[in-house]
């Protein structure tokens, strides 16, 4: 067992880790922060994703021990500071952008990392970015919109619903 | 204007708020004080003999509570199965012992043969590591056909051999089909795999089975669609703990498609463990551990003929299919290529003679049962596959072959035992065609042309049945289930709304779309109304969500109980307004004398139903809550037309989808917004199936496609947006709120019109191909392409698992 010391949500947070324990693994088990999901052993889904230093990074595919000293947030740190639904999370709920909800934090995460670099993405640049992360409920179609309509663009031509 | 509030409006999602925050309370994210963790190790052989398993080492490492073998679970019953078919011969189905863990055999990849409980998850994985199994290999069956020829090694080998059932419908039909395919102006005969294929949900099945020493009670915690039917099957059957001891907590699921309506292994090890080893056990299933042991679906290898006359009508159809069971039936395994399968086989034709043959058969694979649509999507596919076929041998629009022969009067009785009691197909076709602008497809013909690409449109309909399902009759079919739904509603002294419900919410949105018709029928807001699902210590006895059944059933089981709780608040109100309950209304949360300006508020009657001092308490009880059990009078009968336009690369074989539309008939709708997502997410799942998704098994048995390296999940740039509609609405006859149910027909209905489409864009660049198998991905169309000849018949072999991933 090593200690680990990180910034998560803005807070300074310190724990017991084993070498092979990952970021994923500290955040849900370590610190109870069980939003952010795992989905699968291969890095391929995309639900375990959270913001290390800024950057989009999929939590399963990091070690604890690598975050040291890091800022990570995860979505429980996103909404607004007076607990509301941030811009692209109400995009999600107006547009109808989840189902069963097990992706969407990392969808969510994704979509924030997207539009920091593209602040107007097209259709086909929202899709391809989100080549990692894997809805199996949703068909994305009402994803896609949610995140274009977070990014300010007008999605009333798209079809509705 | 689109209404803004009840039923048929599309209010946000109450439900978002906790998942978009994190906030979600998932199986796993459920910790029960002291838990310890399982890991099963499982086979890495498809077929073999167990000749020894040493665990001392195993046992002695650091934090292993206990290693368990099968040994440990002889005295404890098989995971049953829910649904006995019935074989030709009048002989019930074979029916396989299903064991908790491996008992002398395994019998395929992923078979759990051992399990180590430890403190920790990586001790209970490094202990599972060092036990010492010998297992002497058995020689793999993975092939359908062969399985069942003569001499084939056996499965089971307590059984006769490997066939499960042979099933004919309707037999008393036979020789009148057979004899009108000889008589036909003209007979379409295909040969197709319908291929196998993991659901897939997000979230990984996980359980935690937990023990009360002071009570003798059990929890399990379990990532379920139906937390009743786990109850029953698991505590009767299999652990023998009476049903008020035990609890079973479905919390918030991540997906189900169907495989999580199962009881599995893990449910009842997790809690004969917890008692076992006095502490709460936990298991959360890998990705790589869900490939190998959640049920797969479809794997159906099929041929089918349908016999036209002269006029193009529909005079006959025969199909014989091979259905994969895996290795042990699964908890309705035998009921999706018989009664969900057969009894669609008329689709939306008028065919008055129908034969349906299937064969299921024992293989050493994982078990094999229902993913979203679950026999409906077999028989839709090989349907509009051959009417498609039909129409280029006849040199007759596609479309147009089947207004011809479309079922046009209701109620309908078909040759195939079923009942439709409303549909209008021509009208969802003429809105297809309208949605999907079917004039316009030459000129986006010549544009993809011009770009080198060959563009195919591909169109079919489809049928299902849903509202899941008359218990009386399911009961005669071999269901040894009833399919009825039940809710309570349970009004507050304050006049809000808790409703329990039996149905089982995994992101179809119950929670925002059952109050829609509370509030509708009360005429209070929809805040006032919460859901609670999922745990059977608080919901009456439920079947749970599978088979698009949720509104169908259980809304009409909660319409039900409501109806019950207004007749009661009227009488309450008729006392509190010296009325007579015949004259009192109920609009707009108010109680009315008719034809009065008297009226009192529905607070006030909840409030005196609770606080009776001005009650009639001589005529009826305090209190305001009412349950009902709702069994449905038949199924529901959601219909559609779809449509693909997709675009080929000549130079590559690589397939992309361009646009798609999709026409449904759902009946009455409550939540468009939700039921449009439903057909999004179906269509995404239909699309995978033909062009990306494949289980695949080698001839020794490996599972090749473990992981989402292998396994091609539809991802965002594999799919356009698309048009759905739900304006054509023949509601539901026989049930209170004239609803269909949407969760499935995405899936049912769109890979036929996906191939359809290829094989149309194919024949426009010259190459004459009659069919692939699915998935179309690249390297086959290309083989296809290049080898035209071979690819056009006789693509169909005894497994549907094989080769390429
Ligand atoms: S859990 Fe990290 S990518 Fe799937
Ligand atoms: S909403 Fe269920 S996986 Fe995306």
């Amino acid at each position: 067992m090593a200690s680990v010391t990180m910034n998560v949500n803005g807070k300074p947070v310190t724990g017991e880790i084993e070498g092979r324990t990952l970021l994923v693994e500290f955040l849900r088990n370590g610190l109870s922060l069980t939003g952010t999901h795992v989905g699968c052993d291969t890095s391929q889904c995309g639900a375990c994703l959270v913001h290390v230093d800024g950057e989009a990074v999929k939590a399963c595919t990091m070690f604890a021990a690598e975050a040291e000293g890091a800022e990570v947030t995860t979505i429980e740190g996103v909404s607004n500071p007076d607990g509301s639904l941030n811009t692209i999370q109400q995009a999600f709920q107006d547009y109808h952008g989840l189902q069963c909800g097990f992706c969407t934090p990392g969808m969510v995460m994704s979509a924030a990392a997207l539009l920091k670099d593209n602040p107007s993405p097209s259709e086909q640049e929202i899709r391809e970015y989100l080549q990692g992360n894997i809805c199996r409920c949703t068909g994305y179609h009402n994803i896609v919109k949610a995140i274009m309509a977070a990014s300010g663009q007008d999605v009333s031509r798209i079809a509705a619903e | 204007m689109p209404k803004d509030t009840g039923i048929g409006a599309s209010p946000k999602r109450r439900e978002d708020v906790r998942f978009l925050t994190g906030d979600g309370n998932y199986t796993d994210d459920i910790n029960v004080h002291g838990q310890a963790y399982v890991h099963f190790l499982r086979s890495d052989v498809a077929h073999g003999r167990i000749t020894s398993i040493d665990t001392a080492e195993a046992g002695a490492m650091p934090g292993v509570v206990r290693v368990f073998t099968g040994k440990d679970f002889e005295g404890v019953g098989s995971i049953p199965c829910g649904w006995q078919v019935t074989g030709r011969d009048g002989k019930p189905m074979q029916e396989p012992a299903h064991p908790v863990l491996a008992q002398g055999k395994v019998r395929h990849v992923g078979d759990p043969i051992a399990a180590v409980v430890a403190d920790t998850p990586a001790q209970a994985r490094d202990a599972a590591e060092a036990i010492m199994v010998d297992i002497e290999d058995l020689p793999a069956v993975v092939d359908m056909k062969a399985a069942v020829a003569d001499g084939a090694t056996k499965v089971h080998d307590d059984l006769e051999n490997n066939l499960c059932y042979d099933w004919g419908f309707v037999e008393d039909n036979r020789d009148a089909v057979d004899k009108a395919i000889k008589d036909a102006a003209h007979v379409t005969t295909l040969e197709l795999v319908n291929n196998r294929l993991v659901a897939n949900p997000m979230e990984p099945r996980v359980a935690v089975g937990v023990w009360e020493k002071g009570t003798d009670n059990y929890t399990l915690y379990t990532t379920s669609q139906n937390p009743h039917v786990i109850r029953l099957l698991m505590g009767a059957f299999v652990l023998g703990i009476p049903e008020h001891k035990l609890r079973v907590v479905a919390p918030d699921v991540g997906g189900g498609f169907g495989t999580k309506i199962f009881h599995y292994a893990e449910e009842a090890f997790c809690t004969f463990a917890a008692k076992a080893c006095r502490r709460p056990v936990k298991w959360t299933a890998s990705r790589s551990e869900a490939f190998m042991s959640d049920a797969h679906g479809r794997d159906h290898v099929t041929k089918i003929e349908l016999a036209l006359d002269a006029d193009h009508n529909f005079t006959a159809v025969r199909t014989e299919t091979y259905a994969n069971m895996g290795a042990y039936l699964s908890t309705f395994a035998p009921s999706v290529p018989t009664w969900l399968h057969g009894t669609l086989m008329a689709g939306n034709y008028r065919t008055p003679l129908i034969y349906v043959n299937v064969k299921a058969v024992f293989t050493n694979t994982v078990p094999v049962d229902a993913y979203r649509g679950a026999g409906r999507p077999e028989a839709t596919f090989q349907l509009e596959r051959v009417i498609d076929k039909a129409a280029r041998e006849l040199g007759v629009d596609p479309i147009e072959l089947r207004r011809k022969n479309f079922i046009t009067e209701f109620p309908y009785a078909t040759p195939v035992a079923v009942e439709y009691d409303t549909g209008d197909y021509p009208a969802t076709m003429d809105k297809l065609s309208e949605i999907a602008d079917l004039s316009g497809f030459d000129a986006r013909r010549k544009e993809s042309e011009a770009k080198g690409k060959w563009r195919g449109l591909g169109v079919n309909c489809y049928i299902e049945a849903c509202g899941i399902a008359p218990s009386n009759l399911v009961g005669q079919l071999g269901a040894r289930a009833g399919l009825y739904e039940s809710a309570t509603v349970r009004v507050n002294a304050t006049g809000g709304i808790t409703v329990m419900t039996g149905s089982h919410s995994h992101g179809q949105g119950h929670e925002t779309s059952f109050p829609q018709v509370i509030a509708e029928m009360i005429g209070i807001d929809e805040s006032m109304v919460e859901i609670v699902h999922g745990d059977t210590a608080n919901t009456p006895m439920g079947m749970g969500t599978y088979g698009s059944r949720s509104i169908a059933v259980g809304g009409s089981a909660m319409v039900r109980a409501a109806e019950k709780v207004v007749n009661k608040a009227k009488k309450i109100a008729a006392h509190l307004l010296e009325a007579s309950d015949s004259d009192i209304e109920l609009k707009e949360g108010k109680f009315s004398v008719a034809g009065t300006d008297k009226s009192v508020a529905w607070g006030d009657v909840t409030l005196a139903a609770y606080v009776p001092h001005n009650y009639p308490l001589e005529d009826i009880e305090p209190g305001l809550e009412e349950t009902a059990f709702y069994d449905p009078a038949n199924f529901t009968y959601p219909s559609g037309a779809y449509a693909c336009e997709v675009e080929v690369d000549p130079e590559t074989g690589q397939v992309t989808i361009e646009r798609f539309a999709a026409a449904d008939d759902f009946g009455n709708v409550i939540n468009p917004m939700i039921v449009s997502g439903q057909v999004h997410g179906g269509i995404a799942q239909g699309v995978g199936q033909a062009l990306l998704e494949n289980c695949s098994y080698d001839s020794e048995g490996q599972l090749l496609s473990a992981s989402y390296m292998d396994y091609a999940m539809p991802r965002a740039a594999d799919l356009p947006m698309f048009t759905v509609d739900h304006s054509c609405q023949t509601p539901c006859t026989h049930n209170p709120l004239g609803v269909k149910g949407c969760g499935e027909a995405g899936a049912i209905g769109s890979p036929p019109s996906v191939v359809n489409a290829v094989i149309d864009a194919l024949h426009s660049g010259g190459c004459k191909i009659d069919h692939i198998d699915m998935p179309l991905t690249p390297s086959r169309v290309w083989a296809a392409m290049t080898g035209a000849a071979a690819a056009g018949h006789g693509t169909a072999e005894g497994r549907s698992v094989g080769g390429e991933v």
